[in-house]
């Protein structure tokens, strides 16, 4: 084989293993534009989180609105400080509030965003002051059993306490 | 008595020295190549060429194995995930597994059984008939002429070939899924697009099948180099990369991930 | 001012472990001429050459090239030995990636920055000289034994070196081609002035074209002369290797540890 045809194999070799990553970056990741021009920042304080994750997804009205940059433990506080990634064509109202949800009964939990009729604006780096906190299956089931066995509570396995 | 007792234990000590004393050269050997690497990289036609023979060589076995392997995870996933109704997330399984484990693993082992034994013959074969010693008479460096070459081609098509071997692999995913079982396409995509990390998963794949390529390629080329110059000690010594290759490419893979994710 | 031994062993000694290969040696080589090394197998000969070449070096003594000895050389100076330096090895060592033309232009392109067409002009001469003008586009996997041994002939002399070496150059080869590889050492030798040491155990052959002949055995130097003191030569040793009879001074058994009687289980006298 001439030298000059294995330089075109090698070439298109390169060029599909450049195509194939270029596929995998963009079709199977979510190479979505989150730079910081495209994005703001909010925070929301939790009582808990429960199993919520960095990445997930934020929803207003089921759309995905954003996403959770980070998650912190406030020394101060003892309060869950989760730092939200929203894109910029997206605003909130004051009172907007943020509720942990689950997707379905086991499944993935994410930040549930609910627009309020304040008409100021959450400015960037401004915290959601209204949360409600995840719905730990543990604690449900604890209360679900005292309100049934009634009266007596020491026995109860309420996993809050 | 004693004698017995002694033995098993006397040819553990043995062969422990032996292979401290071969992890010793294959290092140094390492340190010979990069450092006699300055040639192949400047006449870059002699890597081009060795590109050739192992990776675009190597491409029909990785594109055919990576579409079976896909269409097997995408059989079972679907076999595992309807019975948890979550049927809808077989796009994020097939493409999470293949980017962080079957991909670089499979491609790494397909390229050690392809293209890593073959150089490993290749080299051994030269010094059985006096080539490399020919070379260093006429003042050339093998390791730097032959060695180094096929070194670098090895490292360079590793990524590429792992990257193939994902494509396919989702492609077949995607042809079980989406075209014979009837997922939504859409859903298959999102999922995917949801669950996969461009840094976590992508890009951590890709440097897993680069430290393979280092591996698998070093091996190769040592045991090549190493190898008892008859008819022999050439097989051994490709049978030595094959097996040795597998061993590393699992260990080294378990440490990765264990630091990646 | 250089001496007129191109090369010289003195007292040179070598060893593979603990075994010795080579006992003692000393002997000089003058410029210009075409000197064979001779013996059985295994008795240390290819040793010899690789020791002048500098890919191993002496247990004990001193290899002497040109006035300088080998085994001090810095790598660089190894090299530029080297480049100076022509081979021929047992059975070719062609590079079997490569063409016939890639091979004679292998040193070339190595060591030199010359242009191709340049390059293309020398491989075209080298051929010439070893009759295979024609071949460049072959493999050497479609030479045969003689014509590759002749393109590797053409290689070995493809930067006109100063010193030849030979490594049993006639191994495997018909008559006609051992005649024809002979006579080019031959002529190369004359033509070039280069100094030439062939390592063989062809005697015949190699007596009608060398200056002068060393017999080696067991590691030492048991015989040497010119080819006419040879063929008269009193020594035991050499008419039993010249005539390839099977006993006499390199006995025809194995120095076994046993007898004969305690290998095949006999009942006898232990000490035979």
């Amino acid at each position: 084989m001439k030298r000059s045809t294995i330089d075109l194999w090698v070439g298109l070799f390169v060029a599909i293993g450049i195509a194939a990553v270029v596929f995998l970056s963009l079709k199977v990741a979510n190479l979505t534009p989150q730079s910081a021009d495209q994005t703001y920042t909010l925070y929301a304080d939790f009582d808990n989180i429960g199993g919520l994750k960095v990445k997930a997804p934020i929803k207003e009205a089921g759309v995905v609105v954003g996403r959770v940059a980070a998650i912190q433990l406030d020394t101060k506080t003892y309060r869950a400080r989760v730092t939200l990634n929203l894109e910029k064509q997206y605003t909130f109202s004051r009172d907007a509030s943020a509720e942990i949800l689950t997707a379905g009964l086991l499944g993935e939990q994410y930040i549930g965003l609910l627009q309020g009729g304040d008409p100021d604006e959450l400015k960037p780096g401004e915290h959601i002051t209204l949360t409600s906190s995840a719905l730990v299956l543990e604690q449900l089931i604890g209360k679900f059993m005292t309100s049934f066995t009634g009266s007596n509570n020491k026995s109860s396995a309420s996993g809050a306490q | 008595m004693t004698e017995l007792l002694l033995s098993p234990l006397r040819r553990l000590g043995h062969s422990t020295i032996n292979a401290i004393w071969r992890l010793g050269f294959i290092t140094r050997f390492l340190l010979a190549i990069l450092r006699y690497s300055g040639q192949s990289l400047l006449r870059f036609n002699l890597t081009i060429r060795e590109i050739y023979f192992a990776g675009v060589m190597s491409v029909i076995i990785v594109v055919v194995s990576g579409l079976f392997v896909g269409m097997v995870l995408g059989l079972q996933g679907y076999n595992t995930l309807s019975r948890f109704g979550s049927a809808d997330a077989l796009g994020a399984l097939v493409a999470l597994s293949l980017l962080r484990e079957l991909g670089p693993v499979l491609a790494a082992l397909l390229f050690s059984s392809r293209a890593g034994s073959a150089m490993t013959a290749e080299i051994g074969l030269m010094k059985a008939t006096e080539q490399l010693d020919a070379m260093s008479v006429m003042a050339v460096n093998p390791i730097a002429r032959v060695v180094a070459p096929r070194f670098w081609a090895g490292v360079i098509s590793m990524p590429i070939l792992a990257a193939m071997f994902n494509v396919m692999g989702i492609f077949g995913g995607y042809l079980i899924g989406v075209v014979m079982i009837g997922l939504d396409s859409g859903t298959f995509w999102s999922q995917m697009q949801n669950n996969v990390d461009l840094h976590y998963d992508v890009v951590n794949g890709l440097i897993k099948s680069l430290c393979f390529g280092i591996a698998v390629t070093l091996i190769a080329v040592f045991e090549g180099y190493d190898a008892t110059p008859t008819a022999a000690g050439v097989s051994a010594a490709t049978t030595r990369t094959v097996v040795t290759s597998a061993l590393v490419i699992l260990a080294v893979d378990f440490v990765l991930t264990a630091f990646m994710f | 001012m250089p001496s007129d031994h191109f090369i010289e062993f003195r007292n040179v000694s070598f060893a593979y472990g603990e075994r010795p290969i080579l006992k003692n040696i000393s002997l000089t080589i003058p410029r210009g001429k075409l000197v064979a090394i001779m013996g059985g197998s295994g008795s240390g000969k290819t040793t010899m050459l690789r020791l002048i070449s500098g890919q191993i070096r002496p247990s004990a003594g001193q290899v002497l090239v040109d006035g300088r000895d080998v085994a001090g050389m810095s790598h660089a100076e190894l090299f530029e030995h080297r480049r100076r330096m022509g081979m021929l090895f047992q059975f070719g060592a062609l590079f079997t990636d490569l063409s016939v033309e890639d091979n004679v232009a292998f040193p070339i392109r190595e060591h030199t920055r010359l242009p191709d067409s340049m390059i293309h002009d020398l491989v075209i001469m080298k051929l010439a000289a070893v009759g295979l003008r024609g071949t460049q586009a072959l493999m050497p996997a479609e030479l045969s034994g003689g014509m590759a041994r002749r393109v590797a002939l053409a290689r070995a002399i493809a930067l006109d070196p100063q010193l030849m070496l030979y490594d049993e150059p006639f191994t495997g080869l018909d008559p006609i081609s051992l005649g024809v590889i002979a006579h080019l050492i031959k002529k190369l030798n004359d033509a070039l002035g280069t100094t030439s040491i062939m390592v063989t155990h062809d005697v015949h052959k190699s007596l009608d074209i060398v200056d002068y002949v060393y017999f080696v055995s067991n590691g030492e130097i048991v015989a040497d002369g010119t080819p006419q003191d040879i063929r008269s030569s009193p020594s035991p040793w050499v008419h039993q290797f010249m005539w390839g009879e099977a006993d006499g001074p390199v006995h025809f058994a194995y120095p076994a540890s046993t007898s004969l009687q305690q290998d095949l289980g006999l009942k006898g006298n232990q000490h035979d």
